[in-house]
Order: structure tokens, then C-alpha cells, then sequence
């Protein structure tokens, strides 16, 4: 028991690199609130868009999607990182993983907005056209409200498993909290830190998941 | 767009790293093979804990699922590969992917599994009991079936995300695709060996991808 | 009992048809209909009423023909459809209410958005067109929150806010509980009496004997045979509209 007290929770290491991880965890959140706010808002549109109905345009977003759900975000973060530069293209890792994790989450939120504006009754559409609303306003003021509405549960559980993915930054050298944790537990040769790191994402995103199954049982989304 | 080619789609060094990706394909495969059904199988239990009956089995299944869904893999991971030899547990990469894999997935498995089982009708499960089958029967040939068969799309949708995780064991030096595409990248300064892992990759899910689309614009109409 | 202006069409159909693929729904229709007329559609399910109706104010798209709203062009290129489907209101069977918004909601939203009226003068007029349907009180609720007969209410004054000419109404009643269709024919009576221009596809005939100043009867996408409802209910002239009132009485 004191062996694992030592290794797991040490306090003189938790102490010692606590703010190292308390910094990781502000730039865990800032990223995350950025991804989410990005890619749900990108991957919106992209469905929006798509309801036009313009043919090469639908196709170019649903090839967009496939591939990238279709992707290990962990590939594109190190296409991206070690690629880009060899072309002129560098960016700081944590932009990196920034952008991926965006189009990954506009990809899928694009599939999900659009099952949800694809559920929406067809006699929706049809009372606010016969009123005089233009597409666009219909789309806008009638259809995508309900559409969003419909979808908050898949929505909710996508955007979670995505910002999860912030700690991949650590492959690439984001100084985000599992980036932190690893440093300091090669530092200390301690596993302490980790624990911590494991609980700053616990104390994170365990909120979260319960709030999306919370959210599961008020709406129900299409087909269920 | 010369710089472009040469830096992505350099076939002469896709040929060169060809064998040693597909040998990473390879465990790719493997690893898949060995956590999706284990993962499937923690799930069940997971998920008929947490419709169970008993109070204290229903938390403690939930508690579970929301435990590992809230976590990410790759810290699970590290945890496991990098934290427990201090503890003198020192696990192979392989072992350490499968117990944090199997723990993930089991996670979201749970999850959908026990949406497909409160689909189901009570009525089904009291027709079954009422001809006498017991409660392992009726959930085996009655319940669990038509459980399934409501949540296919998302099994199948956790199925490629599980595929797609795998890429995560890179990080502890296991020798899957991605792993086998970043050596040859850091050997050769070039990322035309990750565009060879992610060709690979949409070859493997892509139609998967396709397949479950149809499947829930069926279920949806 | 009519009040209709013979002379004066707020509502012109002319020459229309309409297929599916191969499958020709509406043959050759010519309808006009007065101001302040109320024009009863009968006929058996399939026949093309809805279909009719719906060409109205271009929710399908018609083949050929001409509709004209108030002496103006409805089909044909470089007509501003939002605009002169402001002159149409249109009732469905389904009622179509916005379910994230209240009754207010639903009123104003093409007020203030098509109209582009602000949001108090937008408000006034809904709260008007509610209260002519008798919902002042349910403004603020949402549709869920309404009965079958209370949400059709709603839907006309959605429709009436916006001052229309004519209003289409399709089959209005016939997805409520018996006991709320009074409400709504109520409703469409009072809507009548104020000089409203109306086409309604409807099955209830007690209604139809009592408010309308004509029949239309229509069959395999033609209009078979109209005329006021003492003709066509006590005397029909055609073979299919004497089979179809038969069965319809049981
Ligand atoms: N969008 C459509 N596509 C194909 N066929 C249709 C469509 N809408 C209606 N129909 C067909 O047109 C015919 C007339 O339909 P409808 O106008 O709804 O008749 P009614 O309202 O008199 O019952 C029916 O046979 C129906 O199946
Ligand atoms: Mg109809």
C-alpha cells in the first residue's frame, strides 16, 4: 500500500509539479472551447450548405466528411505537423492540433446536422414556404432550429470524444496536460503525475458525459 | 505543387516503405481483432449492469462507463504502459493496448448496447419468460437480438472508431501502421509514409463508413 | 347566405396539369373562384385535390397552366413567389406548426421575416389574428402544449396574419378528435363572414351544406361536376359523384 502511495500518489511530486499540470489544464480548455466552438459552427454550415442541394457542391462536403471520419486523427496531426513544413507550411503544434481536431469535429458535425435537417418534416419546410419565406429564411428560422435541437445528444457525445482528443497534442509536443504529465514523470521517474493528469481529465470532462446522458434521456434524436 | 508531390506522394518511397506498412497493417488488423471482441464482451456486461435491476450493480455499471468515457485512451494508455512499471508491473506495448483498449471500448459499447436493450419492448422479454425460457435464454434468443439489430449502425460506427484508436498503440512503440509509417517518415524526412497509412486506412473504412450511411437512412425511413 | 362577388375571380386556375413521372394526377383544370366565395373540393382519396391545391400557391410545381392571384400571374417566370404567396394562405392537414416556437412565434415569424414588419407592429397583428381565432390566451404556449383543434387554430392565424386574398384549406379537420372539429369550422365560418376567398378540400359535408356557395367534385384528376350544394348533394348529375356521396353516407 505505501508502494503505491509512493509510485501513484506521491505528495512531494504531486506538490512539486501540480502548477506544470494546472497550466497544461488551461490550455486543454482553451483548446477545447476553441475546437468545439469551431468545428460544430464549420461543420454547421458545411450541412447548411449542403441542403442547397447544388450537386458538386454536396458532393465535394460528403467527400469531406468520409474521409475525414474515415482518418485516425493521430494521421493527420502528424501529416500536418511534419509534413506542412517541408512545403513552407509550419505551424505550432498546438495550431496543429487545433486545426485537425476542428475539421474532424466539422466533419462530423456536418453528418449530424444534416441527419437532423433530413428529419425534419417535410411539411415544415412547406408551411414556411407558403407564408413567403425565402429558402434561406426557412432553413434558417424553421428547419436548422429544429434540426440542431434533434441532434444536442449525438452532438454532445461527438464533441466530448473530439475535445478527448486534445491529449493526442502530447505526440507533437502540446504543452497540454498529458504533455505536462508525461514531462513531469520522466522528470520525477514517478508516476504521480500522471495520476494527476488522469484526474484533471476526470474533474474535466466527467461532467460532461454525465450532462450527455442527462441530455440523452430529454430529447431524442432521429429514429430513437 | 512539385514541392507538394515530392513531399506527399513520393512513390519511390511509398514503394520503399510498402512492406514494412503492411506488415503494420498487419497488427493493425490483429489488434482490432483481439479488443473488438473483448471489448464487445465488457460492454454486454457493462451494459446489463446498468439496466440491471439492483441498485448498487446499476451505479456501479454506470459509474464505469461514464469513468472511461471521460478519460481519454491515450492517457489511459500511457497510464498503463508508463505508470504501472513504477509499481514493478511492467506490461508489454501489446498487453498494455488491449487492457486500455478492451477498458475504453468497453466503455462505449456499454453505452450503445444498453440504448439497444432499452429499446427493446418489455413485452418481449415477459413473452419469452411467460413460454417458460429462462433469463439467460430469453435474453440470448429474444432480447439481445432485437437489441442488436436496433443499434447495428452504431456497434458498426464504434467498430470503425476502434479501428481508427488503434493508431493510438504508435505511441507506445507497437508496431501497427501508423507506427510502421512515422519510422519510416523520421528516416526518411518525407510524409509520403503517413499519406501511404491514410490511403490505407480510407481503403479499410471508407466502405464502412458508406455501408453504415445506408444503413441508418434505412432505419430512419 | 352568399356573399360572393360573381364577376370578380380572386382565384383563376386555367388549363392546369400536373403529372408524377408518368403517373398524370391533374387533367386540363379550369376553376375560378370569386371573391369572397367559399368553394367546397370533394372527392375520393387519390383524385388530385390535394395535388390541385397545392399547385395553388406552387408547393408542386405544375406542368402547365396558368394561376392567377387577384388578376395576377402566379406560374411563369419572373413572378416574385415569396411575394404572391403572401396573397395565399395555406391550411394543412398536419397543421405544420414550428414546434420550437410559440404560438406567437409562428404567427409573426413570416410577419416579421418576409413582411418585414418590427417586432411590435408584428406582434400587434398577431395577437389580432390569434384573437380572431380564439387564442389570445395561448400565445405564449407551444405547440405541444395545444390540443389537435387548438393548433389548427393557430395554423390559420398564421395564415391570416399576413392578410391573404384567398386561403387553400387541405382536409383541415380530418386529423382531429371529432370532438375539436366544431372548434375549427367555427373558426373557418367566422374567417368566411369577414369576406375571405376560400378553397377547401374537405369531407365534412354538414359544413359543406351550410357555408359553402359551391361544390366542386372532382375524380381521376378532372373536375367532374359542380355546382351550389343543393345540386350536387340533392340532385348530382354525374354517375360518380352519386357512387361517391353513396358510400360516403354509408
Ligand atoms: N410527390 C408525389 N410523387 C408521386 N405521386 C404523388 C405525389 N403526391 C401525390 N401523388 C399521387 O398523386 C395522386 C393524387 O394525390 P393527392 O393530390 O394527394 O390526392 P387527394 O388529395 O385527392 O387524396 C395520388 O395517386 C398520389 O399517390
Ligand atoms: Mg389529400
Amino acid at each position: 500500500m505505501d508502494v503505491f502511495l509512493d509510485t501513484f500518489l506521491n505528495p512531494a511530486v504531486l506538490a512539486k509539479y501540480a502548477p506544470a499540470i494546472l497550466e497544461g489544464a488551461v490550455v486543454t480548455v482553451i483548446l477545447s472551447v476553441l475546437i468545439v466552438l469551431s468545428g460544430i459552427a464549420l461543420g454547421t454550415a458545411l450541412a447548411c450548405l449542403r441542403a442547397y442541394r447544388v450537386r458538386p457542391v454536396s458532393a465535394l462536403i460528403v467527400v469531406y466528411a468520409d474521409i475525414l471520419r474515415a482518418l485516425p486523427p493521430l494521421v493527420l496531426i502528424l501529416l500536418f505537423f511534419f509534413g506542412l513544413p517541408n512545403v513552407g507550411v509550419t505551424l505550432s503544434a498546438s495550431l496543429v492540433l487545433y486545426v485537425v481536431l476542428t475539421l474532424v469535429l466539422a466533419a462530423f458535425a456536418e453528418e449530424i446536422v444534416w441527419a437532423g435537417i433530413t428529419a425534419t418534416p417535410k411539411g415544415q419546410w412547406e408551411a414556411a414556404r407558403s407564408t413567403g419565406l425565402g429558402f434561406t429564411q426557412a432553413l434558417g428560422h424553421v428547419v436548422l432550429p429544429q434540426a440542431v435541437r434533434m441532434v444536442i445528444p449525438p452532438l454532445t457525445n461527438r464533441a466530448i470524444a473530439i475535445t478527448k482528443m486534445t491529449a493526442l497534442g502530447m505526440v507533437i509536443g502540446v504543452p497540454d496536460i498529458l504533455g505536462q504529465a508525461t514531462t513531469a514523470q520522466s522528470f520525477s521517474a514517478n508516476a504521480s503525475p500522471l495520476t494527476l493528469a488522469a484526474a484533471a481529465y476526470l474533474v474535466l470532462f466527467l461532467p460532461f458525459v454525465i450532462a450527455s446522458r442527462w441530455l440523452e434521456a430529454r430529447f431524442s434524436g432521429p429514429g430513437g | 505543387m512539385d514541392a507538394i508531390l515530392a513531399q506527399f506522394f513520393n512513390l519511390e518511397i511509398m514503394a520503399k516503405a510498402l512492406p514494412l506498412v503492411l506488415k503494420g497493417l498487419g497488427v493493425t488488423l490483429l489488434i482490432c481483432a483481439v479488443v473488438i471482441p473483448l471489448g464487445l464482451a465488457g460492454g454486454l456486461l457493462a451494459a446489463l449492469g446498468s439496466v440491471s435491476r439492483n441498485r448498487a450493480l446499476r451505479w456501479a455499471s454506470i459509474g464505469f462507463v461514464d469513468f472511461f468515457r471521460a478519460l481519454p485512451p491515450l492517457v489511459l494508455l500511457i497510464f498503463i504502459y508508463a505508470g504501472l512499471p513504477f509499481a514493478g508491473l511492467r506490461l508489454s506495448p501489446f498487453a498494455a493496448v488491449t487492457i486500455a483498449f478492451f477498458l475504453n471500448n468497453s466503455a462505449y459499447f456499454a453505452e450503445i448496447l444498453r440504448a439497444g436493450l432499452l429499446s427493446v419492448p418489455r413485452g418481449q422479454g415477459e413473452a419469452a419468460r411467460s413460454t417458460g425460457m429462462s433469463a439467460t435464454q430469453t435474453l440470448a434468443w429474444v432480447t439481445l437480438p432485437q437489441a442488436v439489430r436496433n443499434v447495428l449502425p452504431d456497434l458498426l460506427s464504434n467498430a470503425v472508431e476502434i479501428v481508427k484508436l488503434t493508431s493510438l498503440a504508435s505511441v507506445v512503440s507497437l508496431g501497427e501502421m501508423l507506427h510502421a509509417a512515422g519510422l519510416v517518415r523520421s528516416i526518411t524526412y518525407n510524409a509520403s509514409p503517413l499519406m501511404l497509412a491514410a490511403g490505407l486506412y480510407l481503403v479499410l473504412l471508407w466502405p464502412l463508413i458508406r455501408v453504415i450511411g445506408r444503413f441508418e437512412r434505412r432505419i430512419a425511413s | 347566405m352568399s356573399d360572393a362577388r360573381p364577376g370578380h375571380p380572386a382565384l383563376q386556375v386555367r388549363a392546369l396539369n400536373k403529372s408524377f413521372g408518368t403517373f398524370k394526377v391533374l387533367t386540363d383544370i379550369d376553376l375560378s373562384v370569386d371573391q369572397s366565395e367559399m368553394v367546397f373540393v370533394l372527392g375520393p382519396s387519390g383524385s388530385g385535390k390535394s395535388t390541385m391545391l397545392r399547385c395553388c400557391n406552387r408547393l408542386e410545381e405544375p406542368d402547365s397552366g396558368e394561376i392567377l392571384v387577384g388578376g395576377a400571374p402566379l406560374t411563369g417566370s419572373g413572378v416574385n413567389l415569396n411575394a404572391m404567396r403572401q396573397r395565399i394562405g395555406m391550411v394543412f392537414q398536419s397543421f405544420n406548426l414550428y414546434p420550437h416556437l410559440t404560438a406567437l412565434g409562428n404567427v409573426t415569424l413570416a410577419l416579421r421575416r418576409v413582411q418585414k414588419l418590427p417586432r411590435e407592429t408584428a406582434e400587434a397583428a398577431a395577437r389580432e389574428a390569434l384573437d380572431r381565432v380564439g387564442l389570445a390566451d395561448r400565445a405564449g404556449h407551444h405547440p405541444a402544449q395545444l390540443s389537435g383543434g387548438q393548433q389548427q387554430r393557430v395554423a390559420i392565424a398564421r395564415a391570416l396574419a399576413l392578410r391573404p386574398e384567398v386561403m387553400l384549406f387541405d382536409e383541415p379537420t380530418s386529423a382531429l378528435d371529432p370532438e375539436l372539429v366544431g372548434d375549427v369550422l367555427a373558426v373557418m365560418r367566422d374567417v368566411k363572414a369577414q369576406g375571405m376567398t376560400m378553397l377547401v378540400v374537405s369531407h365534412e359535408m354538414k359544413f359543406a351544406r351550410d357555408a359553402a356557395d359551391r361544390v366542386i367534385f372532382m375524380d381521376g384528376g378532372r373536375i367532374v361536376e359542380q355546382g351550389t350544394p343543393e345540386q350536387v348533394f340533392g340532385a348530382p348529375r354525374e354517375a360518380r359523384t352519386r357512387a361517391f356521396l353513396g358510400r360516403l353516407h354509408g
